[in-house]
């Protein structure tokens, strides 16, 4: 803490999180209900189970209990010899059986921890608790009238009634829980990214999927010179600070804004003398702000208890039974040293599993050096500025190796690899050869180009000048004069470029 | 008349968690109902003491999937459904 920000009246913001992630498995977490549910019709991924119809008996699915290990593991947690379920009872339309089948007093992973990067410095984060638990289906609110379903579907608070869904009923639901480590909204937004780079490494989680992660955040402020020289803050002083719960976040982003909401709005209210009031509130996306919800539940009225349909669990063993990936930090720390990466590229290259995998299998193909700037600047790059993901290209890494093979051979340049063939590839679907020949794109073409450049320039003196004049029409009348020496075989934007360079030149 | 105490104040509470509307009338009734099923617990205290059953752990399934029911069977039950939906009230 720093003389500064101890100033009588400063004010440090104390953040906690509860994230809840959807764990990728391929049936519900206690029915065999398939949980690939995409945009098929609502109810058709139910049954007796997970619609919570009387006497319907819940099992527990192997995969997910598999899958909270590896989290576990990954976190550095303790998994208890014993972990057992609760039911936690509330009335809402999109919990069918009127509780949810959660963990209480012992989860299955307690007292892990996270590392995470924040601006270059190396942070960590408590995680107390993380649990089992089964998503609860989802709800639309409608408006009585007419028209589609689509117009009818509106906000809570104007709804007529409420249409109900149960396929996501019953997916795996893993509740992280942390302590209240964070002082900042920018840390939160880091903490989420890194939680879901192990997620995915674990392959346990799939970003992709609608409502595969979600957020409450807590937050309270609390006087800068309570704060203990180590960054602690007392029991004393959080219990005496009124806290407010944020729901429904759902993306980093979201978090860091509705926290950075959150913290300047309290902040003014301790300012100015008032108090703030201990509360549930709700994040509205659109608008960037957070409002008062009417108060839920408190702990007690949720009557935890046993339940007795599922024995216990007694997984502790299976810690060490269960492998798990190199996850992301160690991967970096390997690409630098066995690659010799720099910090930024091995960085680029371990954000996704999938990325670090590919780029492997290039660099065992193909220069390392070569491998990184395909992988990481290429690929990446025109990804990127397509708003695309590994993800939407991962059936085609071959053809990308394939590409990749064409330069290393020098069959074509590095610079039409990217510009003409990987953007054909990406844009049109071709094959990496295809555009090749269709562009005539190997390098005696290339040569021929750059010939019938350097004639168009020296046949062509008054164009050369009105150009330097900033004629732009002189560039095309001097592309045209190249499309025709070279049979209307080059490419008239790389012509364009050509021409540029040579005149520029 | 029971030995439990149960105020009306509890029955509102329990009504409401449960989204139940309940009359002055119907309150008193539960307070004396409420009163009479915690004294049924009382009666547990005097089982004997039995062998427990042998402790089950670890009762898990492969993550296979089965088969689902079809939307039609899905909302047989259903009071009312709209467009393959449940329908249920409008919620706060």
């Amino acid at each position: 803490m720093t003389a500064q920000a101890a100033e009588t009246g400063d004010l440090v913001a104390v953040i906690g999180l509860e994230v809840h992630v959807q764990l990728e498995t391929a049936t519900k977490i206690f029915c065999g209900c398939s949980t690939d549910v995409g945009d098929d019709e609502p109810n058709t991924h139910t049954c007796p189970v997970c619609l919570g119809l009387p006497g319907a008996l819940p099992v527990p699915n192997e995969g997910a209990v598999e899958a909270a290990v590896k989290v576990g593991k990954a976190i550095d947690a303790e998994i208890p010899e014993e972990t057992t379920f609760h039911r936690k009872n509330y009335y809402y339309p999109d919990l069918p059986k009127n509780f949810q089948i959660t963990q209480y007093d012992a989860p299955i992973c307690q007292d892990g921890e996270l590392e995470f990067n924040v601006d270059g410095t190396r942070r960590s984060v408590d995680i107390r608790r993380a649990h089992l638990e089964e998503d609860p289906g989802s709800i639309k609110h409608v408006r009585e009238g007419t028209e589609g379903l689509e117009s009818r579907t509106v906000s809570i608070e104007r709804a007529d009634y409420t249409l109900i869904d149960y396929n996501r009923a019953g997916t795996p639901l893993m509740e992280i829980v942390t302590e209240p480590d964070f002082r900042e909204p920018g840390e939160v937004r880091k903490f989420l990214e890194k939680l879901e780079e192990v997620l995915e490494y674990l392959g346990v989680f799939d970003p992709g999927r609608d409502g595969s992660l979600r957020i409450d955040a807590n937050l309270s402020m609390v006087p800068a010179e309570d704060v203990d020289d180590d960054g602690a803050i007392p029991e004393s002083v959080l219990e005496d600070a009124n806290r407010t719960e944020v729901k429904n976040i759902s993306s980093h982003k979201g978090a860091e804004k509705a926290l950075a909401f959150e913290k300047s709005r309290q902040k003014k209210l301790v300012e100015s003398g008032r108090a703030v009031e201990q509360e549930t509130r709700h994040f509205n996306e659109t608008h960037g702000n957070t409002v008062s919800m009417r108060s839920k539940e408190a702990e007690k009225d949720y009557r935890y208890f046993r339940e007795a349909d599922l024995p216990p669990l007694q997984v502790a063993d299976w810690k060490e039974r269960i492998a798990i990936p190199e996850l992301p930090d160690a991967r970096r720390e390997r690409f630098e040293a066995e690659y010799g990466l720099s910090d930024e590229a091995a960085s680029k290259l371990t954000s996704t599993k999938q990325v670090a995998d590919f780029f492997e299998d290039v660099a065992e193909e193909f220069d390392p050096d070569l491998a990184a700037t395909w992988v990481a600047d290429n690929l990446l790059g025109e990804l990127n500025y397509r708003d695309m993901q590994i993800t939407d290209i991962d059936d085609r890494f071959d053809e990308v190796m394939r590409l990749v093979e064409l330069v290393a051979e020098d069959e074509i340049t590095a610079k039409n690899a990217r510009e003409t063939v990987l953007r054909a590839m990406l844009d049109e679907g071709k094959t990496p050869d295809a555009v090749v020949e269709e562009a005539d794109l190997g390098k005696t073409s290339g040569d021929e180009v750059a010939a019938a450049v350097t004639e168009a320039v020296d046949e062509n003196p008054g164009a050369v000048e009105d150009y330097h004049d900033g004629d732009d029409n002189a560039i095309n009348f001097l592309v045209g004069q190249v499309m025709q020496k070279t049979g209307g075989s080059a490419d008239p934007g790389d012509v364009n470029q050509l021409l540029r360079e040579e005149l520029e030149g | 008349m029971s030995d439990s105490a149960v105020e009306p104040e509890d029955v509102r509470h329990v009504a409401s968690l449960a989204r139940v509307d309940l009359d002055d009338e119907e309150v008193d009734r539960f307070v004396e109902q409420f009163a009479d099923i915690l004294d049924y617990f009382e009666t547990l205290d005097e089982v004997p003491e039995v062998d427990s059953e042998t402790d089950l752990a670890n009762v898990m399934r492969d993550d296979e999937v089965r088969d689902s029911l079809d939307q039609d069977e899905a909302l047989r039950n259903a009071p009312e459904s709209e467009e393959g939906f449940f329908k249920g009230p409008k919620v706060s």
